[in-house]
């Protein structure tokens, strides 16, 4: 480690706060516009002062229905990530700890779905989840996004498990224990750092997904967040500002959650991005 | 670490039936990866409309067309500009921060927390956000050029400048995680290694070219393939900020697709767009890494 510590020099921190700026004037624009009239002619820059209200986000919580969005994308949510770190971890365990060609092979598929762009497989998944009567459920939506978060879980877990020494492992089965017991009560508790770094990863993925749910909910009671807002923020005539303050609602459970977990963000996020 | 050690005891205290715990993941991608991938190129052999019970296999019609279509040409440009732009982008600013931030401070904490947190925002949210920013009416960015006396310019319907808003918003919105995988590359670099360089009389420039720059690849490597599938994958924005227009003229390949299936009812064309789509980002993913290897050879890595 290289690490440095000390002052920061004077010209670094200048254009540091010129990038910092950049990043939060979007998040600055949006918070001030959520409070103004929807008749508000005043600059974008300016404080919601002349007609500061918080009518915007009754509206976007009755006609944009993002309280019940909230609460759909929050059962998608924990649904796909439970099923991910699940059968994720599940799967990793034999393909790790059990190299046989066969197993590398199903490795390299995992590898090969990940690259599935969503989009490309929209007409042949709406298709079928309308065949199966899936269309507007939650199965319907949530196992094709597990499906789609697998492999990233399935990588993780197969790559820490080749960190850890299999002896506890095989004591416990030379004392009886079967490999489902093994599993559950030896190896998933070793494994939780992954675990915390699958459930950053995949919660928030699945609390912002738009591309595929925007087409498989598509009723007010079932749409989650993303094409809520979406939906709301492009209906003709909508009120802007009213969509807006729908969008902040939606961002603030995320925002609370980076503000008390941030290091376990930035290191799921590194763990997700070097394999 | 070595395989061997692992592998004896394997073998004698388990059998195949452990092979039974990725049975329910091999049915997940079965059922809605694979078997979606396979119906979707049969599918693109007809002429489906998305709803009718019945539809005729019209052969690679679907196909011819695509190479005629102006619309699906300007995507597949679109979707290069889109990945290719925000990488370089993306590469340049997230190293720049990286080396600006490696050290440790309050400041520096803070700078990291707050350039990462558009990473963890939906791209819809980020879109109706940058709205306020580019939009004519009202819009942010005129408005402050308005004080320098500036005419507002129509950021978003003219093509041309809607497409590097696109390319700009999703550079600055995901720059952080380059940003984090750059000083995770560099906080891996042993301290001997600059200490050894500056007694041979690098410093500054130099040194970060020479020899920082190189032992950087692995970080280069995994943020330019993260941010190049990445950006030819772009959706969300898209549709919310532009919805593809004025006209054809700011799509994706993948905001084409839904336009195709929903607006135009030509499922069967759709999905040949599928098809294309999967195949480009499969050979382009391939053809990065071969290059990426080669460079890692090159550096001797």
């Amino acid at each position: 480690m290289n690490t440095r510590t000390g002052r920061t020099p004077a010209y670094i921190l200048v254009i540091l706060i010129v990038i910092c700026l950049l990043q939060i004037i979007p998040f600055y624009l949006g918070l001030t516009t959520s409070m103004k009239g929807s008749r508000d002619t005043s600059s974008p820059w300016s404080l919601p002062l002349a007609t500061f209200t918080l009518e915007n986000f009754a509206i976007a919580w009755k006609q944009g229905n993002i309280g019940r969005a909230i609460l759909n994308s929050a059962v998608i949510t924990v649904a796909t990530t439970a099923i991910t770190v699940i059968v994720g971890a599940l799967a990793a365990y034999p393909l790790a700890r059990r190299r046989t060609r066969g197993n590398q092979a199903v490795l390299l598929l995992a590898l090969a779905v990940m690259m599935i762009p969503p989009l490309s497989i929209l007409v042949p998944l709406i298709r079928m989840l309308n065949d199966m009567s899936l269309l507007n459920t939650f199965p319907g939506l949530i196992l094709p996004l597990a499906a789609l978060s697998l492999p990233q879980a399935i990588f993780l877990y197969a790559q820490s498990l080749r960190g850890i020494p299999i002896d506890i492992e095989e004591a416990a089965r030379i004392d009886g224990a079967g490999s489902l017991r093994v599993f559950f009560q030896i190896v998933l508790p070793v494994l939780k750092p992954v675990t915390i770094s699958v459930v950053i990863l995949t919660g928030v993925n699945k609390w912002n997904e738009f591309a595929l749910s925007n087409y498989i909910m598509t009723t007010d009671a079932t749409r989650p967040l993303a094409p809520a807002v979406a939906t709301f923020f492009g209906s003709a005539g909508a009120n802007v500002n009213a969509a807006i303050a729908g969008a902040i609602m939606g961002v603030l459970p995320v925002l609370v959650a980076y503000l008390f977990l941030q290091k376990y963000f930035m290191k799921g996020a590194l763990a997700g991005a070097v394999k | 670490m070595t395989t061997l050690p692992e592998i004896r005891p394997t073998r004698r205290f388990r059998g195949a039936s452990i092979n039974l715990m990725y049975v329910p993941a091999l049915v997940l991608f079965a059922v809605f990866l694979i078997w979606p991938v396979i119906q979707g190129l049969s599918l693109s052999f007809t002429n489906w409309d998305g709803m009718a019970p019945s539809y005729v296999n019209i052969g690679l019609a679907n196909y011819q067309r695509l190479l005629e279509d102006p619309n699906f040409a300007t995507a597949m440009l679109n979707t290069f500009i889109f990945g290719v732009g925000s990488t370089i982008i993306q590469q340049v600013m997230g190293l720049f921060l990286a080396v600006l931030l490696d050290r440790t401070s309050r400041v520096t904490n803070a700078v990291r927390s707050i350039i990462y947190l558009p990473v963890l925002i939906s791209p819809v949210v980020m879109g109706a956000f940058y709205y306020l920013v580019f939009r004519y009416n009202q819009g942010a960015l005129n408005d402050a050029l308005a004080a320098f006396g500036v005419a507002p310019v129509s950021w978003l319907s003219n093509s041309g400048f809607a497409i590097g808003v696109i390319v700009f918003i999703n550079s600055l919105q995901f720059v952080g995680i380059s940003m984090i995988i750059y000083l995770a590359g560099l906080q891996g670099i042993p301290a001997e290694v600059n200490e050894a360089s500056a007694l041979d009389g690098a410093t500054g420039w130099t040194q970060f070219r020479y020899v920082t720059w190189p032992m950087l690849h692995p970080a280069f490597a995994a943020s330019v393939v993260i941010n190049l599938i990445g950006g030819m994958k772009i959706f969300d924005l898209v549709r919310v900020l532009t919805g593809g227009g004025p006209g054809y003229a700011t799509n994706s390949v993948s905001t084409l697709i839904s336009r195709t299936y929903f607006g135009d009812q030509a499922a069967g064309y759709a999905a040949a767009q599928g098809v294309v789509l999967f195949l480009v980002i499969v050979i382009f993913t391939v053809v990065t890494n071969a290059w990426l290897d080669r460079r890692a050879t090159k550096l001797g890595m």
